[in-house]
């Protein structure tokens, strides 16, 4: 399939969450708390995307699958699109728009409040996303993009900061976010190893 | 019976507001004629309401407990807030050993087995024993009683439980003077609560509740046998819960097995996974945080989408008039 299509594709089927949340909104399938049932699932979503956004280069370089490289662009602004709903939601929803107790809250629930780095950071990332920003950052663009392993790490202490009757989904979100960046670290010092071993025949070289 | 668990709730499923407010001036009336005591469920029934159809259609109770149901006194109380239909309070609900979401209790209890059941009264009183649930209720009148319900999740409802004053049935069992708490514990049983073998679970199995002497005593105190005029269904904590209207949801514990009167102040579940968070009172109080969140507000529950239903929190969620002398001298910040 060309690239195109798959464009066309992936991105009509990371808005079928979306569609989905619509689809029970309009048939009263949202359960007695509606309102709390929206805001759990489009952040649910946010976290997926991220996950799957983090999964796209191991699926290169493990599983030899690189037709998802072309698209991981639009998978993190997905990202940022459920991610700014979940911030929406809860506003509307959980807040009731009384933004004079935004302030207390904040500074009152750690959980809450690591979501602002979370999600100024995952704006910045968006806003530089463009092949321009690429081009205009260079090298540090890559730098810049790694922070996305930090808003992996929050989003994940975001959940554990929520627990309450069961771990099960710290679990699995701690576990997923785990194994993402824990490749990622691998790789870093096998990089690492290489390098030295190179710099130390150099070494013995000039000896 | 399947209570099948139907997430669609139109306003049509809700109690029209013409409904309820006939039923309540119809109870008014009939103790301005002074013929409360013979306005059962039964001349109640010339009222189409369909929370009271649902209820009937769903119920599984045993024959006994059916006759005095039916007998049951309609409540007195001026609470005029609408009720929760009954889809939506046996749809939502925290019983955590069927499963973590709020669907769970209803999609995962019609396999739970409720009769017959026994109850172990034990500790500070006369005449200790394990008794048939038949055996302890024969003889008890039992009432509905309209309650608001808030859960410490910030989300309420209005239900009409049926049931009994706790009271009553203590006294029958000779308290000493030595009883200084109640404890309840609810069944352990890793077959019929599938969630208590969970390695993931942050609740040590099974559940436990308690309340000071002088709380479990106080007249708005009940166990609960009933909802909507019917035998009480699983997922609300069939077939003997506790009901204690101006505290958190959480100390409303379900399935109990064992009442036990004791001198020290009993180990409770919640309180034990996070001290910070759930005291051993646990009463509403809108100027007491949650750490985690804010108690001042609640989501009365069904709520739609788009018109939320959040109204504040009242203090000992409305009946301070009640309640408010059994803690005159204590420091409710403190004794969360």
């Amino acid at each position: 399939m060309p690239v195109i299509w798959r464009r066309v594709v992936i991105f009509f089927v990371s808005l079928v969450p979306l569609a989905v949340l619509f689809y029970k909104a309009a048939t009263n399938h949202l359960g007695v708390d509606p309102q709390k049932a929206v805001v759990l699932f489009v952040g649910t979503w946010a976290f997926y995307f991220l996950l799957i956004t983090l999964s796209v280069s191991p699926s290169k370089k493990i599983a030899r699958q690189a037709w998802l490289m072309p698209h991981r662009r639009m998978l993190g602004l997905f990202t940022l699109f459920y991610a700014l709903l979940h911030m929406i939601a809860y506003f509307v929803f959980i807040l009731a728009l009384d933004f004079s107790s935004f302030g207390a809250e904040l500074i009152k629930r750690p959980y809450i409040l690591l979501t602002i780095p979370a999600i100024i950071l995952l704006i910045i990332l968006g806003i530089t996303s463009t092949k321009a920003m690429m081009r205009k950052l260079g090298k540090n663009w890559v730098k810049l993009h790694r922070s996305i392993y930090l808003v992996a790490l929050l989003a994940w202490v975001h959940v554990l900061l929520q627990v309450r009757s069961s771990y099960a989904d710290a679990v699995l979100f701690g576990l997923l976010t785990l194994a993402l960046l824990g490749v990622r670290f691998y790789w870093w010092l096998q990089k690492k190893s290489q390098i030295q071993v190179l710099y130390g025949k150099d070494l013995s070289r000039r000896q | 019976m399947i209570t099948k668990n139907s997430p669609d709730i139109s306003p049509s499923e809700i109690t029209p507001e013409h409904i309820y407010r006939a039923r309540r001036d119809f109870m008014r009336g009939t103790l301005a004629t002074g013929l409360l005591s013979s306005a059962t469920f039964h001349s109640r029934d010339l009222l189409a309401d369909p929370s009271y159809t649902a209820a009937e259609a769903n119920n599984k109770g045993p024959e006994w407990l059916n006759q005095q149901l039916a007998h049951a006194k309609a409540d007195t109380q001026k609470l005029t807030e609408a009720l929760t239909p009954y889809d939506s309070v046996t749809g939502h609900n925290n019983f955590y050993e069927f499963g973590y979401d709020k669907t769970d209790p209803a999609k995962k209890s019609q396999n739970f087995k409720p009769h017959p059941w026994q109850v172990e009264i034990a500790g500070e009183v006369g005449k200790p024993g394990k008794y048939n649930l038949e055996d302890l209720l024969k003889g008890i009148d039992l009432e509905e009683r309209v309650y608001r319900l808030r859960c410490v999740e910030a989300w309420s409802m209005v239900i009409p439980w049926v049931g009994f004053s706790l009271a009553s049935l203590l006294k029958r069992f000779e308290p000493a003077s030595k009883a200084k708490y109640v404890s309840f514990v609810t069944l352990k049983d890793t077959k019929q609560f599938p969630e208590q073998k969970s390695v993931l679970s942050t609740i040590d199995w099974p559940y436990r509740e308690g309340l000071r002497i002088d709380e479990a005593m106080h007249p708005l105190t009940i166990l609960a046998v009933g909802l909507y005029g019917k035998a009480l269904p699983n997922q609300n904590g069939a077939p003997l819960r506790l009901v204690v209207p101006w505290k958190y949801g959480f100390k409303s514990i379900k399935s109990i097995v064992k009442i036990e009167l004791t001198e020290r102040q009993p180990k409770t579940t919640w309180n034990q996974i996070a001290a910070s968070e759930y005291g051993f009172y646990a009463n509403v109080n809108p100027a007491v945080d949650h750490p985690r969140w804010t108690q001042a507000r609640e989501r009365r529950l069904p709520s739609g989408l788009f018109n939320p239903n959040i109204i504040a929190t009242q203090m000992f969620n409305g009946y301070a008039d009640q309640v408010a002398n059994l803690y005159k001298d204590m420091d409710l910040k403190k004794y969360y």
